[in-house]
């Protein structure tokens, strides 16, 4: 059927309605209620952590060093080791992810080698954390001499975080409509030009959501650090690249497993949590939050 | 210095193949690092010997290395988890494609999005100074002393003695850190991953499809289970799949509350020690290139195997799942 103007005009049924099958609709329920299992369980941790650690959480916690055997003080090394560890690896990831994406989307032809670096990326994602861990301390910490160190840290979650990068700032990247390249090259532009002055910067809200959720998932994960980069004290910043440093995960694992303080330091444990979790959670939610926005402001 | 054009283009297409080139490196390395520094441990002691022993006494006297204890712990771990975790995660990825309204929608996928970038260390936190001492101090009384008491005074003829000795021998909950305690925080770092995906591929089934089924009169119901279902039944296996995958990999989790013990579990309030645990709670003490260091390579080769075959069979169900969108075309 077309109206006046000669778009086809669909005609919708509404589905039946409800109470049309009393089995069916005591399943949707229980799927309704189940569909909440997420929500429930990050409010249930996040409320505890949250209740326990919100006292311990002060100016001082934030930005004094540990002291008397770790059993008071704050988790100023912890964080600041944190930080470094995940600029570090970002600065390392970005740029590596970005060209990946750029020569998977613009330059790639299809064949054996895309499918190949297809399936790596792939397989990469899958490898669980504690392998990245080990690959580190083979190669950066044993091959490269680092040590247990910042450096050899931030590298090997940078490789562990490559796959994540690469994914999301292709599928900015492919989102930039052909047409857009296509009357930049009819303006005369080469392909670089196109690349640098069109697809980039349209796909940078994109590219940086990723980057944004990316350094939330680095800057929670222990194991690649545990044999890398974590050490149990270190006191301020680390000197140079090459000394272990203090991680704000590798902190609650600590205290709460290993040591003779375990249940003197409780609150201390529930105030690094709390921190990791709000660090964690506020960069998720600052990325989430771009992306939506650009959803929103997008007109093709 | 300017180049020209031309060579300006030529140099930037060779130097991004050469960058895209870097994650296939990467992955071959992982590969080799690994084998090179397992292979003295499969070389000396064989890799059936390794694989079937079940007694893993890294630094006992007479050393052993049997990973059965290892790998058994992580497949009964991994089969509990998926017993919870594969229904909740498809009920999620449900809900929230098909049933929910377009504002709970808006409010739970960012809401699965941020559970599945929670850091695990503080899952396997919770799991230890929550539901550890849950499992210890309240269901555990519960079930293996007050149950078992209630069945003998109610005195029914069968239930009450063999039911009675079930619950006590079985119920009783030793320790709180065991594969249960494990599995629940598992669970919840699970869940997200499965429903995100699964979510995926049920939005993209064409609503046309719904729209049939509708109008030959099928309930919501009716349409998930005979339209929906069916029709992005592969991208729901790859949702499986990964959600094995990230389960199997999953290392602070069972570190921190499945208990550490190295033996082949019973039941699952047995104590266990998943290959991730194994790894992380030993790297530090292993001395470079001692048989424990290479041994420990060795588990971690057999995971990265592991995970490379989910990620193969992954793929090859995805490809299949591409010939299903087809029907976006109608």
């Amino acid at each position: 059927m077309k109206d006046k103007s000669g778009d086809i005009k669909r005609y919708y049924l509404p589905p039946r309605k409800a109470g049309a099958s009393i089995k069916g609709n005591l399943i949707l329920s229980i799927i309704s209620a189940l569909g909440y299992t997420g929500a429930v369980v990050l409010f249930l941790v996040l409320g505890f952590v949250a209740y326990n650690g919100a006292g311990v959480l002060s100016w001082d916690f934030i930005t004094k060093n540990p002291t008397d055997a770790m059993t008071a003080g704050g988790i100023l090394p912890a964080i600041l080791g944190s930080a470094l560890l995940t600029f570090l690896c970002m600065i390392v990831v970005l740029p590596i992810g970005i060209m990946t994406a750029v020569f998977l989307t613009e330059y790639s032809k299809p064949g054996p080698v895309l499918k190949l670096v297809n399936m790596s990326i792939y397989t990469l994602a899958g490898v669980p954390s504690v392998v990245y861990g080990l690959f580190g301390l083979a190669v950066f910490v044993i091959v490269f001499k680092c040590g247990m160190s910042l450096i050899a840290g931030s590298l090997t979650l940078a490789i562990m975080v490559l796959p994540y990068i690469i994914s999301t700032s292709e599928e900015a990247i492919k989102a930039v409509p052909q047409s857009f390249r296509e009357a930049s090259l009819a303006c005369g532009a080469t392909k670089l030009h196109t690349i640098i002055k069109v697809v980039l910067p349209l796909s940078l809200p994109g590219i940086l959501t990723g980057a944004m959720i990316g350094t939330a998932k680095v800057s929670g994960e222990t194991a690649p650090i545990m044999f890398t980069a974590a050490a149990f004290f270190t006191s301020g910043l680390p000197r140079s690249l090459f000394e272990p440093v203090m991680a704000l995960p590798y902190h609650i694992y600590v205290l709460a497993t290993a040591g003779t303080h375990i249940e003197k330091t409780r609150p201390i444990q529930y105030g690094t949590a709390l921190t990791l979790i709000v660090l964690v959670l506020g960069m998720n939610l600052v990325g989430i939050i771009i992306r939506s926005r650009e959803r929103r402001k997008k007109t093709w | 210095m300017k180049l020209h054009w031309r060579k300006q283009e030529h140099l930037t297409e060779n130097l991004l193949k050469v960058v895209g080139l870097f994650s296939v490196v990467v992955l071959l390395l992982i590969a080799f690092f690994l084998f090179k520094e397992s292979f003295m441990i499969f070389y000396k002691i064989g890799t059936l010997t390794i694989v079937s022993g079940t007694k893993w006494y890294p630094t006992a006297e007479p050393q052993s290395f049997g990973m059965l204890p290892l790998i058994m712990g992580t497949i009964s771990t991994t089969m509990l988890t998926a017993l919870f975790a594969i229904p909740l995660g498809l009920a999620t990825a449900i809900y929230i494609a098909e049933i929910a309204s377009h504002r709970i929608k808006e409010f739970l996928k960012p809401i699965v999005e941020m559970l599945a970038s929670f850091p695990s260390v503080v899952f396997g936190f919770f799991g230890m100074v929550v539901i550890a001492p849950i499992l210890t101090t309240w269901l555990s009384p519960l079930l293996s002393e007050k149950l078992p008491a209630f069945l003998r005074d109610a005195g029914i003829p069968f239930l009450s003695t063999v039911v009675a000795d079930l619950c006590y021998d079985k119920l009783f909950i030793a320790s709180g850190l065991n594969m249960f305690t494990a599995s629940m925080m598992l669970t919840a770092k699970s869940v997200p991953v499965i429903a995100s995906i699964a979510e995926d591929s049920i939005a993209s089934v064409p609503r046309t499809f719904r729209e049939a089924s509708y109008s030959i009169g099928a309930t919501k119901w009716d349409t998930i289970r005979h339209v929906v279902i069916p029709s992005s039944l592969s991208g729901i296996s790859v949702a499986i799949i990964l959600g094995f995958a990230t389960i199997v990999g999953e290392t602070m989790i069972v570190l921190m509350a499945a208990g550490g013990a190295a033996i082949i579990p019973n039941w699952i309030f047995d104590a266990v020690r998943p290959m991730p645990a194994a790894i992380a709670a030993e790297m530090a003490e292993a001395p470079y290139r001692s048989l424990h260091y290479h041994a420990l390579f060795g588990v971690g080769a057999l995971l990265f195997v592991f995970n490379f075959i989910l990620s193969l069979i992954s793929d090859f169900v995805s490809k299949r799942f591409r010939k299903v969108k087809l029907g976006e075309k109608l």
